[in-house]
């Protein structure tokens, strides 16, 4: 996992850098203009939030039920990147939304219970952060929760009547908007791999210096 | 000097803004025009801004705890291996 | 099975008997959820002759009492056990983990249902509010969201009472998850108050409600189980 960190970076680093000359080159949604541009940023963090949560979700039950630490590393690190990218949906959102909606936020079934998960998530990090010794077989009980709300939060806007564009959108785009979105979205993906590698690691050492003050103590 | 000047273009204002009648009729348009509209420009570069700031400060901080991680273990692992005595006499601890 | 339902009444009776002689909890639940009420009425109450609430604010104010006095017992019935060290002897108790999870549940659930019928009422005198109208369906809102809030904050506090900082990671944990519980409560309620009380909507939110109850109880359980077995 550790030789990879570098190469991880690299790789979606280059496609960050890349993705603007691709997204200037896709064409205009019709009702939107240029403010559309901003789904290629939105639509990939907001996804992988989901996946995040879900993921950290399956660490952390796994970690109850096996007790090996790397999965509570591994689940540490998800809280945090779901949290990240929460955060970077969340504000290109409402950036958007000025524009297209006519306002910053509205209490929809959508946008609600994207930040209900952020918050469990936020609240998940507070945890652990300070809630003392103990506090990762708490975090990980959380996490199971949070987990629970991600399929409220994708179905959200096919159940109810929402302001936020259908989940039919991306399955049914255009090549012209296909290619970009999954050009970024790998970028995202890549740097998430990337720093979940990074963060594991800090996590793996840190273990590993626990371990040698308790054995140079004796 | 330059209250006295505030003072007497703001009387201007005031009357120039007075002498207009008030409007008596709303007529609509389907198509706002350009100059009434939000500008997209800055919200399209705020969000790939905060993107990129996001993940910068992110991987920076994690970057800098990796790194003083790295460095306790180092040091603790050469402090462990030094000879017995030195760690007897219970002298060095963090 | 016989044996969990025993250990649930066990722990349960336990927390009624101390309550009873005491009643140290009913009452200081009761007055900070009736304080509650009153400095939101006077921070919602609109300024017109007829002191109607602004907007649905009679419903949202009725179950932010509910969740904050409820936030305030969960963690002193916790205390109480820590303090007297007792929750270790619960555990080590024979019978399934998750029947001391019911056990104190009943419990959290008998208390705000009694902090429910004081605050009630009040909430409808001063906000002129007409809950007992439809009281059938107000109750079964209560009720549902009642089990809902307290099943996740019963799981939370048990689980915070010996952590650090757990007075304010209490609330930071168990508002998130429950707010689906708390806008369903609070959607039912202002149906039923509006103009034209809108049933169906209201019904709609109760079974919402209730499905919530069944993810929230079911996960708790397992969780509880997991999470105890220090």
């Amino acid at each position: 996992m550790r030789k990879a960190i570098v190469p991880l970076f690299a790789a979606s680093g280059l496609i960050f850098m890349t993705a603007p000359i691709l997204i200037a080159r896709a064409p205009y949604e019709s009702t939107m203009g240029l403010v559309q541009k901003i789904f290629y940023f939105h639509f990939p963090p907001a996804i992988l939030m989901l996946v995040s949560s879900i993921f950290c979700g399956i660490l952390s039950g796994l970690f109850l039920i096996k007790k090996r630490p790397v999965f509570d590393w591994m689940a540490f690190a998800a809280a945090e990147l779901t949290v990240l990218y929460g955060a970077m949906a969340m504000v290109t959102g409402p950036l958007w939304a000025r524009k297209a909606w006519g306002v910053w936020w509205q209490w929809d079934a959508r946008l609600t219970m994207s930040l209900l998960m952020w918050m469990v998530f936020v609240s998940y990090l507070l945890l652990r952060r300070y809630g003392g010794p103990g506090s990762e077989t708490l975090a990980a009980g959380l996490a199971l929760f949070g987990m629970a709300t991600a399929p409220f939060v994708y179905l959200s806007v096919n159940i109810w009547r929402t302001i936020h564009p259908l989940t039919s959108v991306v399955p049914t785009l255009p090549v012209d908007f296909a290619l970009p979105l999954w050009y970024a979205f790998l970028g995202f993906f890549l740097m998430y791999l990337a720093l979940m590698a990074l963060r594991v690691r800090i996590e793996e050492q840190r273990a590993m210096l626990d371990q040698l003050y308790l054995e140079s103590e004796e | 000097m330059k209250t006295l000047l505030t003072t007497v273009c703001t009387l201007i204002a005031g009357a120039m803004l007075r002498a207009q009648p008030g409007q008596s009729e709303f007529r609509p348009v389907t198509e706002i025009p350009a100059s009434e509209q939000l500008p997209s420009q800055p919200l399209v570069l705020a969000a790939y801004a905060f993107v990129w700031f996001a993940f910068l400060a992110y991987a920076f901080v994690m970057w800098r705890k990796l790194g003083k991680v790295e460095q306790d273990l180092s040091a603790l692992s050469a402090q462990v291996s030094k000879p017995r005595p030195d760690r007897a006499t219970g002298a060095n601890r963090p | 099975m016989n044996a969990f339902w025993r250990v649930v009444w066990v722990v349960a009776r336990k927390d009624l008997a101390i309550e009873a002689r005491s009643r140290e909890l009913i009452n200081t639940t009761v007055f900070f959820a009736v304080s509650c009420v009153v400095v939101f009425s006077v921070s919602f109450v609109g300024e017109g002759g007829d002191g109607r609430a602004i907007g649905d604010a009679a419903a949202g104010i009725l179950w932010i009492a509910i969740a904050f006095s409820g936030t305030l017992a969960l963690g002193r019935t916790f205390e109480r056990e820590r303090y007297g060290d007792t929750l270790r002897a619960l555990l080590l108790a024979p019978g399934a983990r998750a029947a001391v999870y019911v056990g104190k549940l009943l419990g959290i659930i008998a208390l705000l249902i009694a902090t429910q019928v004081v605050v009630v009422p009040l909430v409808a005198l001063l906000f002129q509010a007409s809950l007992f109208e439809h009281f059938g369906m107000v109750a079964a809102l209560l009720v549902a969201g009642t089990i809902g809030f307290a099943s996740v904050g019963t799981l939370f506090a048990a689980m915070l009472a010996r952590a650090r900082s757990r007075d304010v990671l209490l609330p930071i944990l168990l508002y998130p998850v429950t707010i689906p519980v708390m806008i369903a409560g609070v959607r039912g309620t202002s149906a039923l108050l509006a103009a034209e009380p809108q049933l169906d909507m209201a019904r709609l939110w109760i079974m919402l409600l209730v499905s919530f109850d069944v993810v929230f109880v079911t996960l708790s359980l397992w969780t509880f189980e997991s999470l105890m077995t220090e």
